[in-house]
């Protein structure tokens, strides 16, 4: 008997579950190009909701703040992800390994409402002013905790006769980790940040709870309206940012793929 | 290693704990403290407020007024236990409904030819890069009395008037599958993709059912993945808050919600922090089991 193969049961679950998954959010972005305001009625193709958008001024604001936030908090969480990933995988044993090891994974699975009460409640203890560097801060820890999993992961599997062999010939640790492991492991590092700068974007719960005056971030603008019901606006706003997320994630495969050929030619 | 330059060696580790020790591990106790403390209409919100520098003696007196009424509030009054009670179910059927749609996902994934395999799981993956909000939004336009199921319902004539889909218990299971349905795949895809299918074929071989060699062999060594899958999913479900403030109905009770309108519409911190330990302590069971399964999964990677 050989190898069972892909077959029409297979076939039937992979189409069920991607129309599941994909239909939603088609919906959203079709209904965004409807003329009416009724959205459920079609009235002919429209482009009028994203003309629109520029002119709505706490939206565009919401969305350049939102930016901003996952830029610097992202970049944060790059590197003291990537510390703590080297921590766990390449020092040996150290006093509180274990302690560090759980910061890294309670987060993950930490509801992010007790996070974002944690948090504020911390910033109205020392006395910090909420708004944009509070929702920083917020950010770039929890995404610390994501990027230092996925730059794991790389360390985990790469050889580490290759870090031997330039300390072997004469590099310092330091030397070798940044001339060997780091380019190795650069892709994992972008891939990290891209997915702290992507959680970032998204968050509602824990921006909401240590945001203050001035720092409206756009899920929570999408979030107030969406209360409300379902308008095209929003479909166009949300529409404008899945097609953000798709080039992104396509341009970032091909730049893995990439990645990956090279190392295999080499 | 050397122990030249140890001190040095030590910054890389000290930096990501120290942020971490101070933004993830230290509020906590300033939850549990909140969770003894009573509201006031102050600002801040709360009675204590310690003072260190109006001395020792008002500092006892305020140390003294700290006391466990929320929790005798939590405990006293249904409204509190319930919501916790119909979370963890409500987040238990997404689990076991993801489980029952993962496997044969994942199965399928894993048979695919290799040159198909990359964009099949890019496909499970995209969604999560979406950002959540608009997924569960993208169901409100869906579900609603008015909306594009019961306009189809309609028109082909499967019922007579529009089905209540919207703010029911349903409309949040299905969002919680829904949303945590990449979470699921991933680890189990991952689980079933690196077994050895000669293991599968020898089952058969040997007069084995095909859902008996799936019982019997492909569950018990798929099990990490399967287990670090669910516990992805059932422990944030527990806390969520978008999904039953979207999609529920206003008499539907999720622990996630309950805190979220006690912090914000309230303003009850003291209160809000209780539910929260209340929350933390349901969910550390699972967490510590995640945490050892994780651990395991690693080692075994390796």
């Amino acid at each position: 008997m050989s190898r069972r193969r892909f077959g029409a049961w297979d076939a039937t679950v992979l189409s069920l579950v991607f129309a599941f998954l994909y239909i939603p959010i088609l919906i959203v972005v079709l209904f965004s190009f409807n003329a009416s305001r009724l959205v459920t009625v079609w009235a002919g193709f429209s482009t009028r909701w994203y003309a629109a958008l520029p002119g709505n001024g706490p939206l565009m604001e919401a969305a350049f703040i939102t930016l901003r936030i996952g830029l610097a908090s992202a970049l944060a969480a790059t590197l003291l992800g990537t510390l703590a990933a080297i921590s766990l995988t390449r020092l040996g044993p150290f006093r509180f390994k274990g302690l560090l090891a759980g910061m890294v994974y309670a987060p993950l699975v930490m509801p992010e409402i007790i996070t974002g009460l944690s948090l504020l409640l911390l910033f109205v203890a020392i006395g910090l002013d909420r708004g944009f560097w509070t929702i920083v801060l917020a950010h770039a820890t929890f995404s610390t905790c994501f990027v230092a999993v996925v730059v794991q992961a790389r360390l985990v599997t790469l050889d580490r006769s290759l870090e031997e062999a330039a300390r072997d010939l004469g590099c310092t640790a330091p030397m070798a980790f940044i001339k060997v492991t780091l380019p190795l492991i650069s892709t994992s590092v972008l891939a990290g940040f891209l997915l702290a700068l992507t959680l970032s974007l998204d968050d509602l719960v824990i921006a909401s709870f240590v945001s203050g005056p001035g720092a409206t971030t756009l899920p929570m603008r999408i979030y107030g309206q969406a209360r409300l019901g379902v308008t095209p606006e929003i479909n166009a706003i949300c529409s404008v940012l899945i097609g953000l997320v798709t080039v992104g994630v396509i341009a970032a495969s091909l730049l893995v793929k990439r990645d990956l050929g090279r190392q295999l030619r080499s | 290693m050397t122990r030249r330059g140890s001190w040095k060696r030590a910054l890389v580790p000290a930096l990501p704990m120290l942020w971490l020790g101070a933004l993830f591990l230290a509020p906590f106790a300033i939850i549990v403290r909140m969770s003894l403390s009573t509201a006031a209409t102050a600002q801040p919100p709360y009675r204590p407020v310690f003072d260190l520098a109006a001395g020792w003696d008002r500092l006892r007196g305020d140390l003294g007024a700290l006391d466990l009424a929320n929790f005798a509030t939590l405990f006293g009054d249904s409204l509190y236990v319930a919501s916790l009670w119909s979370s963890l179910k409500l987040a238990g059927l997404a689990t076991v409904i993801l489980l029952l749609i993962g496997y044969p996902l994942a199965l399928a994934l894993s048979r695919l030819p290799p040159r198909w395999k990359p964009l099949g799981l890019a496909l499970v993956i995209l969604p999560f890069w979406t950002s959540f909000l608009i997924r569960v939004y993208a169901w409100i336009g869906i579900l609603r009395p008015e909306g594009y199921l019961n306009t189809a319902l309609l028109w082909l004539s499967v019922v007579d008037e529009p089905v209540a889909f919207l703010n029911t218990d349903f409309a949040i299971v299905l969002g919680l599958v829904y949303a945590y349905l990449p979470f699921m795949a991933l680890p189990l895809f991952a689980a079933v993709d690196r077994l050895d299918p000669s293991l599968m074929e020898a089952a058969q071989d040997l007069g084995a059912p095909r859902w008996k060699a799936f019982w019997l062999v492909m569950l018990p060594l798929s099990l990490p993945g399967a287990v670090a899958g669910a516990l992805l999913v059932f422990i944030p479900a527990v806390g969520e808050v978008v999904v039953p403030d979207l999609l529920g109905g206003s008499d539907t009770l999720m622990i996630g919600r309950t805190l979220w309108s006690e912090f914000f519409s309230n303003r009850d911190w003291p209160l809000a922090s209780a539910l929260a330990i209340m929350l933390l302590a349901a969910l550390l069971p699972p967490i510590l089991i995640y945490r050892a399964v994780e651990a395991r999964r690693w080692e075994t990677a390796r």
